[in-house]
């Protein structure tokens, strides 16, 4: 058996710089899995000492103690303590500190190096804290501290070989722990000001910048008004700037699916691989510009300190339905895609407040509900205007997502009042320091959330994609006869079943059969309904140019707005309720969240078929 | 004086925190970020619109954001 490379673990509070340390040590060669048994995001990647043995380096999630208020800090304290079964304990830790706030930081370090695993300090963001006014005497915090202390400014790579000689040095000699650290928060938070006014050799008022950039981004009223705008400018981008590469992405699929059929003799092979494969994996893959247009605003967000103040803005009218500003964050990145979002409910603290939000998340409108609304309104929607500038057919998509964000409002604050009878919410949080975002660190990020949506595309989606061409392909139709192929299949035959139960909300039977497949990915009821309307398009918006002259010729306006009163609020895509169960560790809450939003969609379409009936429409 | 009455840029000292009035989490996260008595407080920014809830506080070299209903648990001195 080879030996292992020691471990070594990045920890340290919330904003200290750990990340951007881990990034510039390890680059761009870095693992994301999850660690056992927990679906919190591990990120590993190897680093070579000077003489080129290698270190394996886990970035573990921030925290304020080892006694954990969320997921993520649990995460941190098992890894330290060695408790997580089917984890090693790490060889070393490096403690990353906020040079510009010892005071605040030292604490947890204390706490971390009386656990008595060989520690080296990296007093990070040094240049930050000199640029506050701040001089500090790292050899005096090494003393205090008993642990080797390097000053680094992982932004520029600064001090990053000391580290890791001294990273080297600590492997080999580990120290004993003489020096047991006062039980109590109130000493241990008094042991670390006295150490760290002992090493702060002068310092003046600092902050300046923060303090009044946030006079300006927490204003009353102009903060909100810059939030706004923010979030506006936001979902342009993500539908303006996203055509082009999502009209590349389309023709490189139609290209491969026209290769395939001049290779490929026609037969259930072709039309496993054309059909089922590059149709279904291509209509999910289009939405990654989308996905990464979002991503890359939050990351934005997130890197230069915004995304707090966000919530900070927020939280106000969040605790109006029993939530707090630590829900928007996850809440905001469900408008890309559920799954991210629910993962991203993982850094709030309150357990109800995360299951409330987890649970709403799939009513924030989703990138894969936009080829549904853009095909029913283009077919049903006069491009008229009702005021200058303001079009129709964008008013009425615009009143799809406010009706999925006061769906998600009322669905909040009956399931904290009922479900998970929260009394209080609450709202607690550091604000991190403004900086400019380093593109390296954000080119890291969004590359991993590429690949994390494309391995899930590669996988979930391909499989779901292949059993539902499967559904659809068989039994044959017997040659000759007058039931097409989709009616003849399995997936028709449940459709018969289904038509009973959504006939009353005005669908029809071509619906209740693209209901099926659309359980996969929503977009993909498009894709089925031009099937079902036999119209040979290669992909959905071929499909929709034609398929919607069709529908506007077969449905009525009733059946449309039910339609798209369906998809406002029905559970579709069986990722989410996957990530759901996950998530929620059972079966219990994924089931709940299903029956509540079907039962919400049924009523709504209901609602909106008989209310435009009762209109004549 | 309760924090959430605290005037804005009006430097103060935690005197007590009335840990009982505090939910478990809200009081271990509390001392996490270093709340104590003692500790020098300053009141930054006050919330949105007519809520002027949360509070910004700067405590220590770090601003939190907290909400008014647990700042009124924490009693601080202005220091001369």
């Amino acid at each position: 058996m080879t030996q292992m490379p020691p471990l070594v673990a990045l920890v340290g509070n919330p904003n200290a710089g750990k990340s951007a340390l881990f990034n510039a040590l390890t680059g761009a060669r870095q693992k994301i899995a999850n660690y056992p048994g927990v679906t919190v995001e591990r990120k590993s990647g190897r680093v070579m000492f000077a003489d080129g043995r290698p270190v394996e380096m886990i970035d573990l999630p921030g925290a304020y103690s080892l006694d954990p208020d969320s997921l993520d800090e649990a995460v941190t304290r098992d890894v330290v303590l060695g408790n997580l079964a089917g984890h090693r304990r790490p060889d070393a830790l490096v403690i990353v500190l906020d040079a510009g706030n010892l005071d605040n930081h030292l604490r947890f370090a204390l706490e971390l190096i009386a656990q008595g695993l060989p520690t080296v300090v990296a007093l990070n963001m040094i240049d930050l804290a000199e640029r506050d006014g701040l001089r500090l005497d790292a050899q005096a915090l090494a003393r205090a501290l008993g642990v080797p202390v390097i000053e680094t400014v992982a932004v520029r790579r600064r001090g990053l070989e000391p580290l890791m000689a001294q990273l080297d040095q600590i492997l080999k000699a580990p120290r004993s722990v003489t020096d047991p650290v006062a039980s109590s928060f109130g000493a241990q938070n008094q042991r670390a000001r006295d150490i760290a006014r002992a090493a702060i050799i002068s310092e003046t008022a600092g902050r300046q910048w923060t303090r009044r950039l946030d006079a300006i981004l927490l204003h009353p009223v102009g903060g909100v008004v810059i939030l706004l705008s923010l979030l506006f400018l936001m979902f342009q981008a993500v539908y303006g700037w996203s055509e082009a590469p999502i009209g590349w992405i389309e023709s490189g699929f139609a290209l491969l699916s026209d290769g395939i059929k001049n290779v490929m003799p026609d037969g259930l092979l072709r039309s496993f691989f054309t059909d089922g494969v590059i149709a279904g994996v291509g209509s999910v893959v289009v939405f990654l510009p989308q996905i990464l247009i979002l991503f890359l605003f939050i990351l934005l967000l997130e890197a230069s300190g915004y995304m707090t103040r966000a919530a900070f803005v927020m939280d106000r009218m969040m605790a109006a339905v029993g939530l707090s500003g630590h829900s928007f964050i996850p809440l905001l990145s469900s408008f890309a895609c559920a799954i991210p979002g629910i993962m991203a409910t993982r850094t709030i603290m309150d357990q109800k407040e995360r299951l409330a939000t987890i649970l709403i998340a799939p009513l924030m409108t989703c990138s894969a509900r936009l080829p549904v609304y853009t095909v029913i309104i283009g077919a049903f929607i006069p491009a008229s205007t009702v005021g200058p500038g303001i079009g129709l057919q964008g008013l009425v998509l615009f009143g799809l997502y406010i009706a999925g964000i006061l769906g998600a409002m009322l669905a909040a604050a009956v399931i904290q009042r009922f479900v998970t009878r929260s009394r209080t919410s609450s709202f607690l949080i550091e604000m991190p320091r403004y900086q400019w975002p380093r593109p390296g660190d954000i080119a890291i990020n969004l590359w991993q959330r590429a690949w994390v949506f494309l391995r899930r595309a590669g996988t979930i989606i391909f499989a779901a994609t292949v059993i539902l061409w499967a559904l659809l392909s068989f039994p044959k139709a017997p040659d000759g006869s007058n039931v097409s192929q989709v009616e003849y299949s399995v997936a028709g035959r449940i459709a018969d079943g289904l038509e009973p139960i959504v006939r009353p909300i005005g669908f029809n039977h071509d619906i209740a059969l693209a209901l099926i497949p659309a359980m996969a990915a929503r977009e993909v009821a498009v894709s089925a309904l031009a099937t079902v309307y036999a119209i040979d398009a290669a992909d959905e918006d071929a499909a929709a140019t034609s398929l919607g002259p069709k529908l506007a010729a077969d449905w009525s306006l009733a059946t449309a707005l039910a339609f798209l009163a369906w998809f406002v609020f029905a559970p579709q895509c069986i990722s989410t309720i996957a990530v759901t169960r996950r998530e929620t560790n059972g079966w219990k809450w994924p089931i709940f969240m299903v029956s509540y939003l079907f039962a919400l969609a049924y009523a709504a379409a209901g609602i909106t078929y008989w209310t435009a009936r009762s209109f004549g429409l | 004086m309760q924090l959430d009455r605290l005037p804005l840029n009006q430097i103060a000292v935690i005197r007590t925190i009335d840990w009982e009035s505090l939910p478990d989490q809200e009081s271990h996260r509390l001392r996490a970020l270093g709340f104590e008595p003692g500790v020098t407080i300053e009141a930054l920014h006050k919330g949105i619109l007519m809520w002027r809830d949360p509070l910004a506080v700067r405590i220590g070299r770090m601003t939190v954001a907290l909400r008014t209903k647990v700042a009124a648990a924490i009693d601080c001195e202005i220091s001369a």
